[in-house]
Formats: structure tokens, C-alpha cells, sequence
């Protein structure tokens, strides 16, 4: 039995070339269903692991509560200093000083490369504290700003995407000139989308007074954040809503990476149905010219079964190769590329491209059913071949 | 029996094949259509666009606002027909997740720059005289079940008032809506001054400026007049037309252009090779017949325009039927869609150009068949026997 599956198979398997034309049309078009899938998926894997990667679970990001976004709050420094002098659960460094930062953060015009059109990128204003507070900051070129002046530094992101913030540059975001000083990294999150500088510049030049906009703070362990927001319900003066800064990142990551998941997927699954279509009429046709093979087969004993697993095979093994073709095809041309677009701060995420092995067998899994139900028909019809076909004349 | 009998005939001489092909060549132009009209409604913003309208923001960025007493330097420059200003509001409606697109305008200015609003009777008039009013678009209406009439307070996620709230009561006593479908009426428009003199911080500043023109052509003059009036100001401004504005707007999310190019490029290069391998092997295997019609007298060009025909038939069906689909879809999706994507529906030129890339695809996959069954030799086909 198995041996008639086996020589069945392999003669399915050998005879390809002859049909190479439907063959290869199949291979091509569910390679090109499972590469817009991963496409998608990529986009959507990047997008999200920027925001996901972003932020630290012993963070807490605080906010004028209901303002959702950086954006839209606003707090005075006696917020900052309420939260500096009391607030529990506040990590402090060697010379006991809270490890508390309060930032602001506008939003700038930068000309995007791939558009030559302006877009919004968020210029923070950070004081010294502000890497107590975030992991894995590294300057990878030049050095960071001086207090007090007119320098800025960009993450890596923004000088990707962005044109004119190439080091030593001076650039002109309104009324004001500012000249680059270094470039720097924080191992591929959301930061990196950002241009920092000293945060009383810009509370001056933007008349912000002593006002920030986000209060971060590093906390002795992520477990104290429930008792900062019991202190911080009880305490008049305060109206702030608090997250770890991965909720905080988390939340924004939800609405564009699911929209663009909704787009592919329905959008592979329509374009699979079209790819089915093509994947059955190759196998009809496969069957079809092998009408005498398959009846001589019958004829000297081979089973019905045999004849039949070896047109599915044929049709898995097309759907396989094509998946991989696909999948292989998204890998080299997309993986890593980098792409910018309007995060839910209502500013730019610089993301890149992300293939993960997750959506690499959701699409091998999409290109096998196809192979599946397209060769279902065929090789059912195969097993029913009728042995006087052996005598049809062609 | 004439040729189109003929045919026709041949095309469905294998039922199931003719329908896989069908199918496969309907879903390819379903996607086009669909996409086509996602994508013309996208890059609406810079069509709805009047010619004569100008938009007049924060150099340093949009998000960014500028005092109030530009709006009336901008009302007086030569060549301005009418100004008005606006302000974000930020707002929701009971939760922060029910989010309100919501405007601060100077009402009757504002309005003016903006005929295509269309108001109910006196309704113009009312919002106008009614400090407490709020304008309110008819998508955003029927996607809260408000109606005219109702006292409904909505909250700021950006502003707060002298008191420490952020809420604003607001009477609904005018609906408007476009004059043209793609128009959006998914917004809500109120008062400047009734929120302005509430306001704890950031008070009388606008976010931007509206401007017309008495004509499209003084457009460039009237830019470069308004932001050299403010140059070297704390807050100079950039002033670009409506269509640039809405243009650069949309670029920030991305080259959707390019994601879309990619997709329907992607679905019609499989279907040109589905159908144009298949045409090429159903050819092949009516050889016999080909050569019997020649030697019954059919003339190589009429064998040519048969096979050609058929492709072109299968394609156009195929096609047909598909943008059919789509456009089955965008109107059963176009009242949901109203409150994000005003004016989804499926524009006329999409539908032309798939009409015209069926016929294109037909003639592409059938010219190769087609040439085949031309060259037929009667002695080797009739051999071969």
C-alpha cells in the first residue's frame, strides 16, 4: 500500500516539468498571496515591536488625568516637586536625589525623506535626570547637548526618515536655530523617533514657563506603582493618571498595528481564494493529461487511494514551494527596511520591517490550505478515473 | 453559427476551467475596485479642496498655535475675501475612547470660508447667534444618536477650565452637511469665545487660520503677504493652499500609494499568469480543431481574432463581475464608514480604468494563444493524430 502511495507520488512529483506552465503559475501565485500576507504582517510586527520594546515595566510615565497622549497634558513644577520630595516607591541614586523626570514634549515639523512633505516629530525637552529613566541610551555619534544652549541631539530613527538632521547641521524649527550635536540610540524603541533638547530652552522659547507636559519617574520595584497611584488618588494637589511606561506604550502600539492586520488579512484571504481557483485548475489539468497514465496504473492494480495521494501531494508540495518562495521573496526585499508613520501621540514612529517566524508559518500555513483545497477536487476525481480510459485513443 | 456562438461555445467547453478562471480574475478586480475607491477617498482631502482656499498654521508645526490678533492683521490684507480661525479642541464625548472631532471657530467668519456647508433652514443663523451652540455635522450625529434639540456636555482631553474641569455644555441647535458626497460632515464646530473665556491656560490663542481668496490667482500673494507679515514674530506662521495642506497630511501616515501599487500589482500578476498559462494549454490541446476549421477554409486572421476574442471575453466577464462586487461592498460599507471615511462610494474612474485593464489583461494573456493557433500547421496538427 504504502509502496503504491510512494511510486504514485513520485511519478506525480517527476512528471511536474512537463506541466511546468501551470506548475510554475501556481507556485507564482501563491508565493505572491503568502508575500502580501507576510508584508502586512510585517509592517504590522515592526510597527508594534518599536512601541512594545519601548519603555520599562519599573517606569511610571504620569499624566494630567484624561489627556491620554504626552501631547495634550500639562503639569506645573509643583507637580514635580510633590512627586519628587513625596511620592512612595521612588528609586533614589547614591546621593539620595529622587530619580524623578519631568519633560516636555512639542511637536515639530521635520521633511521626511520619502515624501519631501512635512510631518510631526516630537521635540522633547529633557533635564539630566532624563536618563535615570530610560534603559539602553546610547550616544552613537557626537556628544549630548549642553544645558542652557541651543543644541539638540536626534535618535537614530528620525535621522533615517528625516532630512537635514545630519550632525553639525544647523536647522530651523520656527523662529528658532538649533544646531545638532550627536545622534543617539535606545535599542530600537519609540525614543529613537524623537529630537531632544534641554528642557529649560524650551519651556522658554515655547513659553511654557516652568510647566512639563510628563512626569517619569524609576521606581524601587514595578510592584509599588499600585501604592504611588493610592497616594496619588489621596492627595488633593495631584490629578494625574499613572502607568508603568509599558502599559503606557503598549496602549498606543493597540490601534495601528490591529488596523493594519485588518487590512491583511482580509486582504490575503481574498487574494487566496483567487490563488485557489488557479491552484485547482493546474491540478484539474494535471489529472486531466494523466488520464491513461492514471487508468494503466489502475489497470495493472494500483489503488484508487494511491492515485489520488499522489495528485495531493503534487498539489501540497506546488503550495509549499510557493509559500517559501514568498516568504523568502518578503525576507530579503523587506525585512529591516524602515518606514515611518502617525503614531497615536499624533507624531511619527520610525519603525522597520519585521519578519517574524510567527507570520512566516501563519503564511506557509495559509499557502498549504490552499494547496489542500485546491488539490482536494483533483485527487478525488484521480481515484475514480475509469479503467477503460487505458483504451481511449488520444 | 457565427463566430461570437463560436466562441462562446469554446470558452465553456470546460465548465469548471471557465469558472476557476472567472473567479480567480473576479477576486483580482474585486481587490482593484475596492482599493481604488479606498484610495480615491484618501486623497479626497486634496480634491474637496476649493481652489481659492488658503490655511495659515505655526511655522514650528500645526500642533503648535499663534495669538489671536493675527486673525484680524490676516481679515485686512488685500486680496482676502473672508478669514476665519479654528481651534483643536481634543474632544470626547462621555468617555475618552468616544472621541469627538471638535473645532473652536469664530463663527460667522469661519463658516464663510466654507460654502459648501449646507445648514438647515435658519439653522446657520441660530449656531451664528447662539453663543452656547454647538454645529454639529450630520455623520457625527447619526454616529452618536444625538438629535437637534439635546443639551450634551463634552469634555477636552487638552483643555481645562478656570474652575478645574474640563467639560463644556453645548446645545445642538444646527445640523449641516456637505453639498457633494465626498464633503465630510463627521465633525462638530462651536463658539471661540464661549470656550476661550473659560480657559486656565493658553487663553486667546487660535490653532490656525483659514483664509479665501478673492481669486485662485492671487493665491501665491497672499502666502507670501501673510507669513511676511509675521516673520521674525515669536511665532511666524506657514501658509500653504488647502489641497498642499491636506496633501502633506495625508503623506504622514505613509506612502499608501505605494502599499497599494504593490497589492494590485501583486493580485494582477497572478491572474495574468493563471489565465495566460491556461489559455496557452486550452489552445494547445484544440490544435486538431484548429487545423480541421482551416481546412474547412477558416482564414488565419479570423482564427487570430477568435482565440483573442475568447480572452478578451473570459476577462471582461471575469472583470465585470468583480467590479460589480466592489461596488456592492463600498455601498454596503459607505454609511458604516461615514464617520471616519466621509464619502466612500465608488467613483466612476475607477470603474473605467478596470474596464479598461480587463481588456488589457484579455489581450495580453490571449496573444500568445492566439498567435499559436494561427500558426497551425493542417499537416503536422492533422498528423499528429
Amino acid at each position: 500500500m504504502f509502496k503504491q502511495i510512494g511510486a504514485v507520488t513520485m511519478m506525480n512529483l517527476r512528471s511536474i516539468p512537463q506541466r511546468a506552465g501551470l506548475s510554475i503559475a501556481t507556485i507564482i501565485s501563491i508565493a505572491l498571496v503568502t508575500g502580501v500576507l507576510l508584508g502586512f504582517l510585517a509592517m504590522s510586527n515592526g510597527f508594534r515591536a518599536t512601541l512594545q520594546g519601548t519603555g520599562s515595566e519599573s517606569v511610571a510615565v504620569m499624566l494630567r488625568s484624561g489627556s491620554q497622549a504626552e501631547l495634550n497634558s500639562g503639569l506645573s513644577s509643583d507637580n514635580v516637586r510633590l512627586i519628587e520630595d513625596a511620592a512612595p516607591g521612588i528609586a533614589r541614586d547614591a546621593e539620595g536625589n529622587p530619580l524623578v523626570s519631568g519633560e516636555l514634549y512639542v511637536i515639530v515639523d521635520g521633511i521626511k525623506r520619502s515624501s519631501q512633505t512635512e510631518a510631526n516629530l516630537p521635540l522633547r525637552g529633557v533635564g539630566s535626570r532624563a536618563l535615570d529613566v530610560r534603559e539602553g541610551f546610547e550616544m552613537v555619534q557626537g556628544r549630548m547637548f549642553e544645558p542652557g544652549t541651543n543644541e539638540l541631539v536626534v535618535g537614530a530613527g528620525v535621522l533615517r526618515e528625516f532630512q537635514g538632521f545630519d550632525m553639525g547641521e544647523t536647522i530651523r524649527l520656527g523662529t528658532n536655530e538649533w544646531v545638532v550635536v550627536g545622534t543617539f540610540a535606545t535599542g530600537g524603541s519609540v525614543f529613537e523617533s524623537e529630537i531632544w533638547a534641554d528642557l529649560a530652552v524650551i519651556q522658554n522659547l515655547y513659553n511654557r514657563g516652568t510647566g512639563v507636559q510628563s512626569i517619569r519617574a524609576r521606581l524601587t520595584s514595578p510592584d509599588v506603582l499600585e501604592e504611588l497611584n493610592a497616594w496619588e488618588e489621596a492627595e488633593p494637589r495631584l490629578n494625574l493618571d499613572i502607568q508603568s511606561e509599558t502599559e503606557f506604550f503598549a496602549a498606543q502600539a493597540g490601534g495601528t498595528a490591529v488596523l493594519i492586520e485588518f487590512i491583511g488579512w482580509p486582504l490575503a484571504i481574498t487574494m487566496a481564494i483567487g490563488a485557489l481557483a488557479g491552484a485547482w485548475n493546474t491540478m484539474y489539468s494535471s489529472v486531466d493529461t494523466r488520464m491513461r497514465e492514471i487508468a494503466t496504473l489502475r489497470a495493472i492494480g494500483f489503488s484508487g487511494f494511491a492515485a489520488s495521494v499522489g495528485t495531493m501531494v503534487e498539489s501540497l508540495v506546488l503550495a509549499a514551494i510557493g509559500g517559501l518562495v514568498g516568504a523568502g521573496a518578503v525576507y530579503l526585499l523587506f525585512n529591516g527596511v524602515s518606514a515611518s508613520t502617525l503614531g497615536s501621540g499624533f507624531t511619527q514612529v520610525v519603525f522597520s520591517f519585521a519578519v517574524t517566524g510567527g507570520s512566516v508559518i501563519a503564511g506557509m500555513i495559509m499557502a498549504v490550505i490552499i494547496g489542500f483545497l485546491g488539490g482536494l477536487v483533483p485527487a478525488i476525481r484521480s481515484a475514480y478515473v475509469p479503467l477503460l480510459t487505458v483504451h481511449r485513443s488520444e | 453559427m457565427n463566430d461570437l456562438t463560436l466562441i462562446r461555445k469554446n470558452l465553456f467547453r470546460k465548465k469548471l476551467r471557465a469558472i476557476l478562471l472567472t473567479l480567480s480574475i473576479m477576486i483580482a478586480f474585486l481587490i482593484f475596485g475596492v482599493l481604488g475607491a479606498f484610495y480615491k477617498v484618501w486623497t479626497s482631502g486634496a480634491e474637496v479642496a476649493a481652489d481659492n482656499r488658503l490655511v495659515t498654521v505655526n511655522k514650528i508645526n500645526f500642533t503648535v498655535s499663534m495669538p489671536y490678533a493675527y486673525w484680524g492683521r490676516v481679515q485686512a490684507l488685500d486680496g482676502v475675501e473672508h478669514a476665519g480661525h479654528a481651534s483643536w479642541f481634543g474632544g470626547y464625548y462621555q468617555d475618552p475612547t468616544q472621541f469627538v472631532q471638535t473645532f473652536a471657530i469664530s463663527p460667522e467668519e469661519y463658516l464663510n470660508t466654507y460654502p459648501e456647508l449646507v445648514f438647515g433652514e435658519g439653522q446657520r443663523e441660530a449656531f451664528i447667534a447662539n453663543r452656547t451652540c454647538l454645529a454639529v455635522g450630520t455623520d457625527l450625529l447619526a454616529q452618536y444618536g444625538w438629535s437637534l434639540g439635546d443639551r450634551i456636555p463634552l469634555l477636552s482631553n487638552i483643555w481645562q477650565k478656570t474652575d478645574g474641569t474640563s467639560s463644556w455644555e453645548f446645545d445642538i441647535c444646527a445640523v449641516f452637511d456637505g453639498n457633494a458626497d465626498n464633503i465630510p460632515a463627521n465633525y462638530a464646530m462651536f463658539h471661540y469665545d464661549y470656550y476661550n473665556e473659560a480657559l486656565a491656560f493658553n487663553q486667546d490663542q487660535v490653532g490656525w487660520i483659514v483664509v479665501t481668496t478673492t481669486d485662485a490667482s492671487l493665491n501665491d500673494q497672499v502666502m507670501r503677504e501673510i507669513d511676511a507679515m509675521f516673520a521674525n514674530s515669536p511665532a511666524e506662521t506657514e501658509t500653504s493652499t488647502e489641497a498642499a495642506f491636506n496633501e502633506a497630511f495625508a503623506n504622514q501616515f505613509g506612502n499608501i500609494a505605494l502599499i497599494l501599487l504593490f497589492v494590485v500589482g501583486s493580485a494582477f500578476t497572478t491572474i495574468l499568469i493563471i489565465v495566460g498559462f491556461t489559455m496557452v494549454t486550452a489552445i494547445n490541446e484544440r490544435t486538431g480543431e484548429i487545423a480541421v476549421m482551416k481546412t474547412l477554409g477558416f482564414p488565419a486572421p479570423r482564427i487570430f481574432r477568435m482565440v483573442l476574442a475568447e480572452s478578451v471575453l473570459l476577462s471582461l466577464i471575469g472583470g465585470l463581475i468583480g467590479l460589480g462586487l466592489a461596488a456592492l461592498m463600498i455601498n454596503g460599507v459607505a454609511a458604516a464608514a461615514a464617520a471616519f471615511l466621509p464619502g466612500l462610494s465608488m467613483p466612476n474612474d475607477v470603474l473605467m480604468v478596470g474596464i479598461g485593464l480587463a481588456v488589457f489583461l484579455g489581450l495580453v494573456t490571449g496573444l500568445v494563444p492566439a498567435i499559436n493557433a494561427q500558426r497551425v500547421k493542417i499537416v503536422t496538427a492533422l498528423g499528429k493524430q
